[in-house]
């Protein structure tokens, strides 16, 4: 694997690939000195063209524990100001000699653009409403440990609520969940669902409550209060009555379903229930596994000699 | 983990047999008994397989010294070398075959398992994955074949049996027996 663009570019058994690698690096994050040496000497460019607190450092703390130089790269004081284009940016970084790029970028389909400017790995961090595909992953691997279901999600019922037209984050959760046999419901005001839905392997929902005793897994998508001002909602307490994870509605899970969100969180709006109350509150897992399955796709992507025969694993090595 | 076996793969592998079944068991009882002789029992001693190959072997290490007259239980872990070998991005990393130390490793004295003794190279990553888990008070080598041909100065301290091969030959250890390819 040389690049991490798309997770629908990742068959069912590329994913639970990546998420068995994934418990490799849990291990090695429980230890005292949670750090090895497996890329030393290879660099690391965080490339963030769009603000980001969690994602940036969990790339970095990622790439730091596997022993490789990391360059952070933030936008706003760099020469992007000064009106360098993306690819002079990215031509001028690889001459620096540089061994992956972790890319967020506010345009879809940036990282696959640089693809072609640079010989580096490129690893999608998220780009506009397109794709996030470490997030999709490190929920997978999330539900896997926390449903104990190590080898799929047949028969697991999933539903992501909010704000799905304009969440990359969505989209890439649709692709994996349903890569990996999960039935996956959207719920949302037809305003936040995108268009036209018929291509997704979903069901769509404009009524939560009616689903709520029978899910397994509750997704709630955060509610970026800017499409307030785009009128796609009435009010947030409209939203909240509706389609947020009330007490009440809490209340209706079942006890093992899970509760899960991307964050940033909007207490009070889509998360209407302290999550540190929530039995099935997996939302600072997801924040741990992050670090974790961001090793992982490191170290596939720059240190696993995945692409080379399986034969090297013989004796005959020299 | 210069070749890798599980007891029990219903294939019958191209070679000529060097061990049976049988003298792959007694290699284990003997090892078993030195270890217990050098340690002078087995209080401290920590068996650790290394993934994958030798893993199965500590673990039967483990029972036949169980067997020993006032032997009791000796702890077995798994060590994964994956990402301390100095052949990282040559070798595939074979998932499903993570760490699992049952206690630190601080002042044990860590047998360090394997199947094949070969180049030395997964011998010298396991050392400095160890490094990762604690300060041990000895680390000694147990294998089931030294195959000869070191590339560093490692030497094992239990050797089920010396055999001298070329580096093109393949050597796979089962509980099945021996076979050289």
């Amino acid at each position: 694997m040389k690049h991490l663009l798309d997770i629908g570019d990742l068959d069912a058994a590329a994913i639970v690939h990546l998420l068995d690698l994934t418990d490799h690096m849990v291990e090695i994050n429980r230890r005292p000195m949670p750090k090895v040496p497996a890329l030393r000497g290879k660099t690391v460019v965080n490339l963030f063209f769009e603000d980001s607190t969690r994602t940036r450092t969990s790339f970095d703390t990622a790439a730091r524990r596997l022993s490789a130089d990391v360059m952070n790269f933030a936008v706003s004081s760099s020469s992007v100001n000064k009106g360098e284009s993306l690819r002079d940016t990215i031509e001028t970084i690889t001459a620096m000699g540089v061994d992956a790029f972790v890319v967020r970028h506010s345009s879809s389909g940036a990282p696959t653009l640089i693809t072609r400017w640079t010989n580096a790995s490129i690893v999608n961090a998220g780009d506009g409403w397109h794709q996030h595909p470490t997030q999709a992953l490190l929920d997978c691997y999330t539900i896997r440990t926390a449903l104990q279901r190590p080898t799929g999600f047949d028969g697991l019922r999933i539903a992501i609520v909010g704000d799905v037209k304009h969440s990359r984050v969505a989209r890439s959760d649709v692709q994996a969940f349903t890569a990996l046999g999960a039935h996956v419901t959207l719920v949302a005001p037809p305003t936040l669902l995108p268009p036209d839905t018929s291509g997704w392997p979903v069901d769509v929902s404009h009524d939560l409550d009616a689903l709520l005793p029978d899910l397994d897994v509750v997704y709630l998508l955060r509610m970026q209060r800017e499409r307030m001002r785009d009128a796609l909602v009435p009010s947030l307490r409209e939203y909240t009555a509706r389609y947020g994870l009330t007490p009440e509605r809490a209340a209706r899970l079942a006890p093992h379903a899970l509760v899960m969100h991307p964050g940033p969180m909007n207490r009070g709006v889509e998360m209407a229930v302290d999550p540190a109350e929530l039995p099935g509150s997996v939302v600072l897992q997801q924040v741990t596994n992050g670090v974790a399955v961001r090793m992982a796709v490191l170290f596939e992507l720059l240190g696993s000699g995945s692409d080379l025969p399986a034969d090297t694993e013989t004796g005959t090595r020299p | 983990m210069t070749s890798s076996g599980t007891p029990g793969t219903p294939s019958t592998p191209p070679g000529r047999t060097v061990m049976s079944a049988d003298d792959v068991r007694r290699a284990i009882t003997r090892i078993g008994h030195e270890i217990v002789e050098r340690n002078h029992g087995v209080d401290g001693v920590v068996l650790v397989g290394l993934q994958r190959g030798g893993v199965w072997i500590a673990r039967q290490l483990a029972g036949s010294m169980a067997a020993i007259d006032g032997v009791g239980e000796v702890p077995v872990g798994t060590l994964d070398v994956s990402f301390y070998r100095d052949d990282v991005g040559i070798r595939p990393i074979v998932p499903g075959s993570v760490t699992d130390l049952p206690r630190s490793l601080d002042g044990a004295h860590v047998v360090l398992v394997d199947d094949v003794l070969f180049t030395g190279r997964t011998v010298r990553a396991a050392l400095d994955a160890l490094n990762d888990h604690g300060r041990p008070r000895t680390v000694q080598l147990a294998v089931i074949v030294d195959r000869g041909h070191r590339e560093l100065p490692i030497r094992p301290d239990y050797v089920g049996k010396n055999l001298p091969t070329s580096r093109s030959e393949d050597v796979r250890v089962t509980a099945e027996g021996v076979r050289l390819a």
